[in-house]
């Protein structure tokens, strides 16, 4: 296994636009870094820039220290599991896992012996002579991952393995790659776009937009102390609330001009005796808790989230009051930077 | 009724289109249908008032195509260029139209536009010059001396068809293969070649009837029957004083057989081929 480090890599395509602006990133041997952002933050790029699918424009990439920047994908030992699996369509799934290991010319009784236990670990050792159309999305989902375990590479790359698997298989798949990674101790470097699955599967989480990587830290880092606006409403769900620091009741604190509030972090008062006095638009009920949409008087030209036990729910159109649990505020300046 | 109006409404537009193609069919087929008949009849019974059915079949006509005419050599000398025309296209035309469509080359749409002018040529302007340059050689009245000009029709047309399909197919693939640790020419071997099937093959028919049925070049470049194609061969079949109707009629049935078998034994990979957008992992 192998650390991965990358500094002040930038990638520009020819017509000028920038897709990675000068990221510095360290993943230490056997840690899971979760690459989050929305689509076109650069996130996949990044992924196939360390692959060596993808040359940098400028900066360094490091396995174990080593300079690779310009190594070819091949001499790099990394597997990469991708979005759409890209298995071998004409290949059987016992091909599909040997084919990494016959070009490097391993020998093959060790072949056989470690696809075999690849397979029965995933669960997939009765497929084995089926063709990739045979297989269902989970199943192949499985394969793409077998065929990147089998090689024992020095590290993972995942570009967003789970995102085209059906709500349920996804959360038990993560689960299991959560197990895997701590079963293998590999160092594995995950895209998704899924700010919830980079929480709960990344041991730190970078959050890209714009081609730059805008904080990294462990997910509760990441989630109580956002390094700006933008990181912080992205990061959580529901989404965090920004409000003007000027309403009457927030103190904004120095120089601060927006500050965010986590939907849980609102509490309900009756009318008066809380912050805000608003109304309830929208409401949403997801079973144990619910998600209310409130117009407050104070900030009329957006909606306030809040989660409520549900048996708080509240009726559409009821008049509420609001308290901000003041340990809990973000403030942020004008520029969307986090004050303290 | 209700019940009967539904089906009766969608089968009628469909009875017409079975007519429709079946008129079709039958137009397309309808030339080939008389070449067999008139093939079979009678040489002194060619010119009577025709019959659909051959009244009498004879097979005289092919007797004497091949113990008279040696029709088996223009066979085996088209067989032989078409076949080495296609297979050189093929193989040279592959990895080129690969590196077109895949790898990072300086100038490569003018590669494509280079190429592709190459085939815009008349035939008929670069005939004398070909002559000259075969005569150099020493390739005229050779099989070389035909395979290569053909080569330079059938390598763009072959590139040109290849770069379209290679661009077709998902390159994640590739990525998957060079984090495998294969190289591009394994990938392209192990992984590109065995999925881009369907296009090589209709690639190489269209290559193959390309130059089955080519006559100008052929026509230029061999000097006698020993190296005449089948079309150069059945165009010069008219004697001094009479036309062997019957035996042209005969030769091109022969001449047909083999494209036809062809096509039909590649059909499925063709159509699979030509609507290759369709294609899904």
């Amino acid at each position: 296994m192998a650390s991965v480090s990358l500094e002040r890599v930038r990638k520009t395509y020819p017509g000028g636009q920038q897709a990675v602006r000068d990221v510095n990133l360290e993943v230490s041997d056997g840690a899971l870094v979760a690459l989050v952002g929305p689509s076109g933050s650069g996130k996949s790029t990044v992924l196939r820039l360390i692959a060596g699918l993808d040359t940098p424009t400028a900066g360094r990439i490091r396995l174990d220290g080593q300079d690779v920047t310009h190594v070819p994908p091949q001499k790099r030992d990394l597997a990469m599991v991708f979005q759409s699996y890209a298995l071998y369509p004409h290949k059987t799934v016992r091909d599909n896992l040997t084919f990494g290991l016959q070009v490097r010319r391993v020998d093959p009784s060790t072949i056989t012996a470690r696809v075999q236990s690849v397979a029965v670990s995933l669960g997939i050792d009765a497929l084995l002579d089926r063709v990739p159309a045979q297989l269902s999305g989970g199943e192949r989902q499985r394969v793409a991952l077998g065929r990147a375990i089998v090689r024992e590479p020095r590290g993972f790359l995942l570009d967003e393995p789970l995102s085209n698997l059906d709500p349920r298989l996804r959360a038990a798949t993560r689960a299991e790659l959560a197990l895997l990674h701590r079963r293998l101790g590999a160092t594995m470097i995950y895209v998704t776009h899924d700010q919830e699955e980079a929480m709960t599967l990344g041991e730190r989480v970078a959050v890209m937009r714009d081609g730059a990587l805008e904080q990294i830290g462990t997910p509760m880092d990441v989630f109580d102390r956002p390094v700006n606006t933008f990181v912080a409403e992205f990061i959580g769900s529901p989404a965090l609330n920004l409000l003007p620091a000027g309403i009457p009741g927030i103190d904004g604190g120095g120089h601060a001009t927006t500050v965010g509030i986590r939907p849980h972090d609102l509490e309900l008062t009756s009318v008066g005796e809380g912050d805000l006095i608003g109304r309830v638009e929208v409401a949403e009920p997801l079973g144990s808790t619910a998600v209310l949409h409130v117009r407050a008087d104070a900030v009329p030209g957006q909606l306030i989230r809040i989660v409520v036990p549900s048996d708080a729910a509240l009726a559409v159109d009821a008049p509420i009051g609001l308290r901000l649990r003041r340990d809990r505020l973000h403030r942020f300046d004008a520029s969307g930077r986090r004050i303290a | 009724m209700t019940n009967r109006d539904g089906p009766d409404m969608s089968r009628t537009p469909r009875r017409i289109a079975v007519l429709g193609l079946s008129l079709f069919v039958a137009a397309a087929l309808w030339p080939l249908y008389w070449i067999v008949v008139s093939s079979l009849t009678p040489e002194a019974r060619l010119f009577e008032a025709p019959g659909l059915w051959p009244g009498t079949v004879v097979l005289d006509h092919y007797r004497a195509l091949f113990a008279e005419r040696e029709f088996w050599v223009p066979i085996r000398n088209s067989l032989i260029v078409a076949a080495a025309t296609t297979l050189l296209a093929l193989v040279l035309g592959a990895p080129c139209a690969y590196a077109l469509a895949r790898l990072r080359l300086p100038g490569k749409t003018a590669i494509l536009a280079f190429v592709l002018a190459v085939s815009m040529f008349p035939q008929v302007a670069v005939i004398s010059p070909l002559f000259l340059l075969l005569r150099t050689l020493g390739l005229i009245n050779t099989y070389t001396g035909l395979v290569l000009p053909y080569l330079t029709f059938a390598m763009p047309l072959t590139i040109w068809f290849l770069v379209g399909f290679f661009r077709q197919l998902p390159a994640e693939l590739e990525d998957a293969a060079a984090m495998d640790g294969a190289s591009r020419a394994h990938a392209f071997r192990a992984i590109v070649l065995p999925l881009a099937w369907p296009g090589l093959a209709a690639a190489g028919v269209l290559t193959f009837l390309y130059s089955w049925n080519e006559f100008l070049f052929a026509l230029s470049f061999t000097l006698g029957p020993e190296r005449y194609t089948v079309p150069v061969s059945i165009a010069l079949f008219r004697g001094q004083y009479q036309v062997s109707w019957g035996q042209v009629l005969a030769a091109a049935v022969v001449a047909t057989a083999p494209v036809a078998a062809l096509v039909l034994v590649a059909q499925r990979r063709i159509v699979q081929g030509l609507t290759a957008g369709g294609v899904k992992g």
